[in-house]
């Protein structure tokens, strides 16, 4: 940044010596033309300064139980070049590739489908690759997911997680087929609308890990499974002995009745699955499914 | 998970540094219900060794009971203690409505702003409460 701008100002000055013997009217286009070719040069030298030498600092969580000296958790510092529309995981990706080729995270198709990239950024969970750099105050802290096992680095044991996942038996078993087998087994448009923000989980475990309750107790199910869970449970097409037996799995002592809406998960959804919506309407669900009075 | 595995300083509470509304809440209704559960046992505490009430001391207002309240409200202290207690109190039943709300469903994406209007709705209470509680002349 520095060198362009130094050569930017020995330019003008160039220019500034030139004019001095004309008339005063030369000297006057000479003068405006110059503060134009001034404005002009200052514009393109920022754009290319906004371009290429804006930096963005990472402090990025380290730690390899497997190699000696690395297994103090640590952070380590790198000063990545921005460009608009960068993202936390372009400059992860940018950082790994130029710097230090051991720094791990997981990543896989870069736009927020995978679910592979959830990070605890700047004292939150988010998705890496949906993340917007220029949304974020330097310099950008990178961990991995709180309250789960590191493996290393930025990856965490994501076992639990889809363990928890299935649990509720996240699988769709209708009590009757159609009897054409190319038949589509079809729902109303008004039960999509209710189940339609369910489907859109990404296994990222951002709930999860944001979840105080998931946090002291291991056997809670969380924000992820208990939405998977609502998406079957609340799907028409499902059959009634199928459902019966996700709803016990749900109302158990360390199923939704754990949630005590904090809206944690609901908050770092990267796909805005109104998390909290889904288990209270679970919790009402279950009330209902037991409190038959005819 | 969280008992597995020790991160040191890195899994330290304090690298939690955005706490939304609904863990504000969460937190503020835990704490006022404990503070309300602390003054029912104090309130309990002190009534019922101030309930010897004599009819003839009482007619007077000389009984051990107005006695006592009469200290008590001598003294500032309990004076702010009071309006601390209703701060405490207002906020509960708010966000125990708020809470209700949720749990019936109804409005779950304004939750935050439901937990604002709570917080703002008990100070207004409060900062109108003062001139009765601390207004009163101390004996």
């Amino acid at each position: 940044m520095s060198t362009q701008i130094e050569q930017q100002e020995t330019e003008t000055e160039e220019q500034e010596a030139e004019p001095e013997v004309e008339s005063p009217g030369d000297r006057r286009r000479a003068a405006k033309r110059q503060r134009l070719q001034e404005e002009e040069a200052q514009r393109v030298a920022e754009e290319e300064t906004l371009d290429d030498e804006e930096t963005v600092h990472l402090k990025v969580f380290r730690y390899d139980p497997e190699v000696e000296g690395k297994q103090e958790p640590r952070f380590d510092d790198f000063t990545v070049p921005y460009h608009k529309g960068m993202t936390v995981l372009d400059a992860l990706i940018y950082a790994r590739d130029r710097y230090d080729s051991s720094l791990t995270f997981r990543h896989s198709c870069r736009q927020a489908v995978c679910g592979s990239d959830a990070l605890f950024v700047n004292g939150r969970q988010r998705l890496g690759c949906k993340t917007q750099l220029s949304d974020l105050e330097d310099p950008v802290r990178i961990e991995p997911l709180p309250h789960q096992e590191v493996v290393k680095d930025l990856v965490v044991d994501m076992e639990h997680f889809y363990d928890q996942m299935e649990a509720v038996e996240p699988f769709f078993d209708p009590d009757e087929l159609p009897e054409d087998d190319l038949e589509e087994q079809r729902q109303t448009r008004e039960n999509r609308e209710t189940v339609k923000m369910s489907t859109r989980c990404i296994w990222c475990g951002a709930c999860m890990s944001s979840c105080n309750i998931a946090a002291g107790d291991n056997e809670y199910l969380g924000p992820a499974a208990i939405n998977k869970a609502y998406r079957f449970a609340m799907d028409e097409r499902e059959g009634e002995q199928r459902k019966q037996e996700r709803l016990r799995i749900i109302e158990q002592e360390h199923g939704v009745w754990r949630c005590q809406t904090q809206f944690s998960c609901t908050e770092v959804c990267p796909k805005d699955i109104p998390l909290t919506e889904h288990i209270q309407a679970l919790k009402r669900e279950s009330v209902k499914n037991n409190l038959k009075f005819w | 998970m969280s008992q597995s595995y020790n991160r040191g300083t890195v899994e330290d509470f304090g690298r939690w540094r955005e706490f939304t509304a609904g863990m504000w809440a969460w937190i503020f209704h835990k704490f006022t219900g404990w503070v309300l559960v602390g003054y029912l046992f104090t309130h309990i505490a002190v009534l019922s060794t101030a309930i010897n009430v004599d009819p003839a001391a009482a007619q007077s207002s000389a009984d051990i009971y107005t006695n006592t309240i009469a200290g008590l409200e001598s003294l500032l202290v309990v004076r702010f203690l009071e309006v601390g207690l209703l701060a405490v109190a207002v906020f509960h039943i708010l966000n125990g409505i708020r809470l209700l709300m949720v749990d019936l469903g109804v409005g779950l994406e304004s939750q935050d702003k439901s937990f604002y209007a709570s917080l703002v709705l008990t100070g207004a209470i409060v900062v109108a409460s003062v001139p009765t509680f601390l207004g009163g002349k101390l004996v």
